[in-house]
């Protein structure tokens, strides 16, 4: 088992998104993401900088991976995804099925992110001829759906064509819209957002009248209320036949909870989750937002 | 330009018909589409039926086939796609991929429609779906502004489709997991949004709450209307304010885009609503109908009638219609 730091889905600054990767790179994780998923108007770094971030943290035993946008509404956004794609030299995420396009264009190999919706055999066996050298399997899937399409890919033979990557901690992205939810709450338009979910580090909190932690808003990406949290189950995803399992960059703490996800694998222990912020349904084929 | 209106039964598609629908799209009585409510839908003898009926007229079948596969199920699909073709549909309306792929080896002959909930929403993502499956349309998410439609439809290789009238979904469609989080139950996986059987009533002190799987999604006082409570549509707390975080509870009306729309040379207009009644799919049809052939006599001079206006917004949440996403504003 292999694990990696997703990409981080909120508006950090500059500074702050370097030095969390400066970390990153003497962390636990096997695999790093870094990119722009959300929302194209984050601009503290542009393409160039992050093709250029991922170059500079490059080390032989972590692999990097750039992530792309998820949501795609013009052509600029496509300029600045061809631009990602181009590089040639690292390996990319598609989070929209514009990158398969163009990376098949290009010729490239790439990593099926859990943006695109990806759910059975007969979809893996397409995107594996285009290029697909790892699937991230859509977040609201169970172990029992990935227990029963791994068995057809063993049966069809082509089980050991693709790396099977989960998410596994974080809060859980959960949709995209065309409207900017945190501008919303500030009452500015979107057009003249001001950049406004930089201030939010970790997206505004999105609670029911009863106090309920419901959803996270980070501009245009709805996220779960509570963190997803499947620091019990390594060993059960393991057995399941996956291959990296994905914490979601919350904070710099983020880095130590990837090294307690490793540590479930040699010295396992139970870890009590908080059902008022945490959760982990979606995995055992139940509400996402509850705890089995 | 066609009015593609819905229909969940066969009285509502008989009345789509009736009231000037080009074409009708319907969903088979399972989970291999996005409207999979109970007592709704057509099994096998009556999408028989429904593509008499539809041919007799002169007019168009569409099917919807457009939540994802299931491991371990994909003979649900497959039938699916089998028996819409063997009944003679006109049109396969699909977002799995896998099922695409199906569709396009077996029966080249029959037009796949990119559903909405395949989240296309730029040209090279259209491409994709235009080079691998040759698909004949493509029906767009509800998050593009006018602006961007018109720059789309100047780019797309496939004629495309936008939504009309309905209920508004404000997340881009086959990419909003909102409801499985809460409930366990998707559009792409089961094919309903905010599922009923999940969904309470509660008369309190404080007012009528409304619940979906326990969870408070609005509170109503008492001059007040409860409403569904489709999770996005409810009132939440953000930074201390109570509001509508998402959306209020409103429906889509393009109406007064009509030309720009028609102008940027979309290919069709859907209605949403095939869990609605067949009044309903009446009156609707019969105004888009009205709107659509005013336009086409008067392509320079079109007016929004007011007898348009008060009977759609009859017909939709709240009484309220907005532009959506297709008014830059909104977002």
């Amino acid at each position: 088992m292999k694990f990696s730091l997703g990409p981080i889905l909120y508006f950090w600054p500059k500074r702050t998104v370097e030095d969390f990767y400066q970390q990153a790179m003497t962390s636990a994780a096997d695999i790093i993401y870094l990119g722009e998923t959300v929302c194209s108007k984050r601009r503290e770094l542009k393409a160039k900088d992050w093709i250029a971030l991922a170059n500079k943290i490059k080390q032989p035993d972590q692999q990097v991976v750039l992530s792309t946008m998820a949501l795609l509404e013009s052509a600029a956004e496509l300029m600045t995804m061809r631009q990602l794609i181009k590089q040639g030299q690292i390996l990319i995420e598609a989070n929209d099925l514009a990158a398969v396009q163009l990376a098949q264009d290009m010729k490239v190999k790439f990593v099926i992110g859990p943006a695109i919706n990806c759910y059975n055999i007969a979809t893996l066996k397409v995107l594996l001829k285009q290029g697909m050298t790892r699937w991230v399997m859509p977040v609201e899937l169970s172990g029992d759906w990935l227990k029963i399409l791994l068995r057809e890919a063993e049966i069809a033979g082509i089980r050991d064509q693709f790396e099977v990557e989960v998410f596994s901690y974080g809060q859980i992205p959960l949709a995209y819209s065309a409207r900017c939810f945190t501008a919303r709450a500030e009452n500015r338009p979107k057009d003249d957002c001001r950049y406004c979910c930089i201030n939010y580090a970790n997206g505004m909190k999105m609670n029911s009248r009863e106090g309920q932690q419901v959803f996270i808003l980070n501009g245009v990406q709805t996220m779960s209320g509570y963190c997803y949290n499947l620091i019990n189950e390594v060993q059960e995803l393991a057995d399941a036949g996956v291959d990296i399992m994905r914490i979601s960059p919350e904070s710099i703490e983020s880095l130590s909870v990837v090294e307690q996800f490793k540590n479930q694998l040699d010295a396992p222990r139970r870890y009590p989750l908080d059902s008022s912020q945490e959760c982990n349904g979606y995995w055992h084929k139940i509400a996402g937002m509850a705890i089995a | 330009m066609e009015l593609l209106c819905p229909a969940g039964n066969l009285p509502a598609l008989k009345s789509a018909i009736d009231h000037g629908a080009d074409a009708v799209y319907i969903g088979m009585k399972d989970d291999t589409n996005a409207r999979h409510f109970a007592g709704l839908n057509f099994n096998d003898k009556k999408l028989a039926q429904a593509a008499d009926y539809v041919h007799q007229h002169g007019k168009k079948l569409h099917v919807a086939i457009n939540t994802f596969a299931h491991p371990g199920q994909w003979q649900r699909w497959q039938d699916a796609v089998d028996n819409a073709v063997n009944v003679g549909v006109d049109a396969l309306i699909i977002s799995d991929i896998g099922v695409l792929q199906y569709a396009s080896d077996n029966y080249p002959d029959i037009e796949r429609h990119l559903s909405v909930q395949a989240s296309s929403t730029n040209v090279e993502s259209i491409n994709y779906y235009h080079n691998n499956f040759d698909v004949a349309r493509v029906v767009l998410p509800r998050v593009l502004s006018v602006q961007q439609v018109k720059q789309l439809a100047r780019t797309s290789p496939v004629p495309l489709e936008v939504f009309a009238f309905g209920s508004l979904c404000i997340m881009a469609e086959g990419r909003c997991y909102l409801s499985s989080y809460m409930t366990g139950e998707s559009p792409n996986t089961a094919g309903a949004c905010s599922p009923a059987k999940y969904v309470r009533w509660q008369e309190t002190d404080q007012g009528t709450e409304s619940r979906l799987n326990g969870v408070l999604i609005d509170r109503y006082t008492k001059d007040e209307n409860a409403g569904y409570p489709t999770l996005c549509k409810g009132r939440f707390e953000v930074e201390g304010n109570v509001y509508h975080a998402l959306e209020e509870p409103t429906s889509l009306n393009t109406l007064e885009l009509l030309p720009d729309l028609a102008k940027a040379g979309i290919v069709s207009f859907k209605i949403e609503g095939r869990q609605r009644s067949p009044a309903y799919v009446a009156q609707v049809a019969q105004t888009w109908r009205s709107a659509i052939n005013f336009y086409q006599q008067n392509p320079d001079n079109f007016i929004v009638q007011d007898t348009w206006m008060s009977a759609l917004a009859k017909l939709s949440e709240g009484s309220q219609t907005t532009l959506g996403a297709y008014h830059r504003k909104w977002q």
